[in-house]
């Protein structure tokens, strides 16, 4: 659907790769800037990693095993994929709600490109692109420390990394979107208290079957706890037609997210 | 070719809102040409420039540029524009050169070509130097130098500068104005906003003079002179006394006396003539200055109000 949508638009548009290409590129050349931007890269990368280590391998010595789905799994192996659908989620977050907003609102980026032949849908896509960059960078150095720690198995692992890279480009999409509609910086609280609840609460450290049935459908609605179906049913080697659901969910996502994106530039700096 | 106007506008208007930015105006902009808009701050002309930079839509109106619509060609007409904005918008997180050369790469120039067209401007705009630099350490001048660098990557047609030298001082100012002037002498159109009457004077072979979103006068620089001016005026400071009072102890000399809160400016052919009329009256102001008649006083006959204020 996403593919359609956006194909239908490089036809009536002229969408340009290049161009595209040209506004990652912007990013691409920005990491020579300085040690500033490569130690939030690296912070990134750590904070799923310690949890796991924390709550994963730590608490889970206390809580020993866990039945999931007619199985019986490690309480690791069982937070090891959430942390790998946050991480993902993080990565993308990162870029395009902090330094997307910055480049719009701060540094004018955005202005400077939107006078050359760069439409708003061009530098939405190149800003997801780079955005997955990162995030792709974030999950395949946690499906190394997975496979390493023997969370998972190197092949379901390997399974699973496409669905991360599903799972980054629905919250970069998300996060674009959220961009746009900020005020200021005080708005960055309310985001982050937001995505820390869906970190806490989306299946991420217990199974969403323990919760009372209201609160358990306000989760599964949420894109984290579909994103940690997706990648967990892939990593613990269970998978199901189920997970085409959550992937179909992840690809609305994309689609709504990116397409708002766009249009909001255009109406913020378009003026 | 040379017939048709690069710029073509006719009852352009831009309106946000309740409020209307650009009132109905008529442009037509040559091939080659140096076009101004003159005006304060508020006269609708970045509204302007912002419309045909195509990163703007008119609310109503016909315009044309290059021969195409900005509604449905934009992209087209961007990519053959270089645009100077009025608030320096380059690239904190890339050097001086990867300024140019990611800016090159948004108009789909190949690496290669970008790298030699960077090297290229930044000895036009005489930052070779500073290729390797970073961007926050550059003087103001240096830094819309290198705008002025980055609006040519792509060989423009046109170039857009909105209010070039604001905010510069006079040193950089004249450097800009030179290596303008170079632009110019190589047959680049030119279209660019002021409110400083003598850079219009130095870079415009024609202006228009914007006010409240309106065109209220139009011509060479010479040309509007001659037409809303006298060729001399006199500036005449009298000390303690209210300049409004006086007005009626001057009336007579000159075309026109214009009493402004700190200063009386007599409009005369002979300003000499007019400063010994005022001494034969008796009147002892406590400085004269006798200059020639500038695009200023234009602006101050057209609107009743000074240009930077």
């Amino acid at each position: 659907m996403v593919t359609t949508m956006i194909a239908a638009r490089v036809a009536s548009d002229r969408l340009s790769p290049a161009r595209i290409g040209a506004v990652m590129g912007r990013n691409v050349g920005a990491l020579r800037s300085g040690p500033a931007y490569w130690l939030v890269l690296v912070s990134g990368f750590f904070e799923p990693l310690l949890y796991l280590l924390s709550i994963g391998v730590g608490v889970g010595a206390l809580v020993g095993d866990l039945p999931v789905g007619g199985r019986t799994l490690p309480y690791a192996t069982f937070v090891a994929p959430a942390m790998l659908a946050v991480s993902a989620m993080s990565g993308a977050l990162s870029e395009t709600t902090y330094n997307f907003f910055f480049k719009m609102k701060y540094m004018k980026t955005f202005d400077a490109i939107l006078a050359t032949p760069v439409r708003p849908f061009e530098i939405a896509l190149g800003e997801l692109g780079w955005a997955m960059v990162r995030g792709s960078v974030y999950t395949g150095a946690f499906v190394i420390v997975m496979i390493a720690l023997g969370l998972a198995t190197p092949l379901w692992a390997l399974a699973a990394f496409p669905a991360t890279m599903l799972v980054g480009l629905a919250f970069g999409s998300l996060g674009m979107a959220i961009s746009t509609l900020m005020r200021g910086w005080q708005d960055f609280d309310l985001l982050a208290s937001g995505q820390f609840a869906l970190f806490l609460f989306s299946g991420t450290f217990s199974p969403v079957a323990d919760y009372p049935l209201p609160v358990r459908v306000l989760v599964e609605a949420t894109p984290l706890y579909q994103s940690v179906e997706l990648v967990r049913g892939l990593a613990i080697g269970d998978p199901g037609w189920s997970l085409l659901a959550h992937a179909a969910y992840l690809v609305a996502m994309v689609a709504a997210g990116l397409l708002f994106a766009a249009r909001r530039l255009e109406r913020v700096l378009c003026v | 070719m040379s017939e048709q106007p690069l710029i073509r506008a006719r009852g352009l208007v831009k309106r946000f809102g309740d409020f209307t930015a650009v009132d109905g105006i008529d442009i037509d902009v040559a091939p080659g040409e140096a076009f101004g808009f003159l005006g304060p701050n508020g006269a609708g002309k970045s509204s302007t420039m912002r419309m045909i930079g195509c990163v703007s839509l008119p609310t109503a109106g016909e315009l044309r540029i290059l021969g195409m619509d900005p509604a449905r060609e934009g992209a087209a007409i961007r990519g053959r524009l270089g645009v100077c904005p009025q608030l320096d918008n380059l690239d904190p997180d890339l050097n001086v050169r990867e300024n140019l050369t990611t800016y090159a790469r948004y108009f789909g120039i190949s690496r290669p070509e970008a790298r030699r067209r960077a090297r290229e401007l930044l000895e036009f705009v005489q930052l070779a130097d500073r290729a390797g630099s970073k961007v926050e350490p550059l003087s103001g001048g240096m830094k819309r130098r290198l705008t002025i660098a980055r609006a040519m990557v792509n060989d423009p047609d046109i170039v857009l500068l909105d209010e070039p030298t604001t905010g510069l001082d006079p040193q950089a100012r004249h450097l800009l104005w030179e290596r303008l002037f170079q632009l110019k002498r190589r047959g680049t159109t030119l279209v660019l906003t002021t409110h400083y009457m003598d850079e219009a004077e130095q870079l415009c072979d024609r202006l228009v003079v914007m006010d409240g979103g309106r065109i209220v006068a139009q011509g060479s620089p010479r040309s509007l002179i001659a037409a809303h001016s006298t060729p001399e005026v006199v500036e005449l400071r009298f000390g303690d006394e209210r300049p409004a009072g006086l007005a009626g102890k001057l009336a007579g000399i000159g075309e026109r006396v214009d009493p402004l809160p700190d200063r009386v400016l007599v409009y005369a052919a002979d300003g000499d003539a007019a400063t010994a009329e005022v001494h034969r009256r008796g009147l002892t102001p406590s400085s004269v200055l006798v200059r020639r008649s500038t695009l200023e006083d234009v602006f101050l006959h057209l609107t009743g109000r000074t240009l930077v204020d």
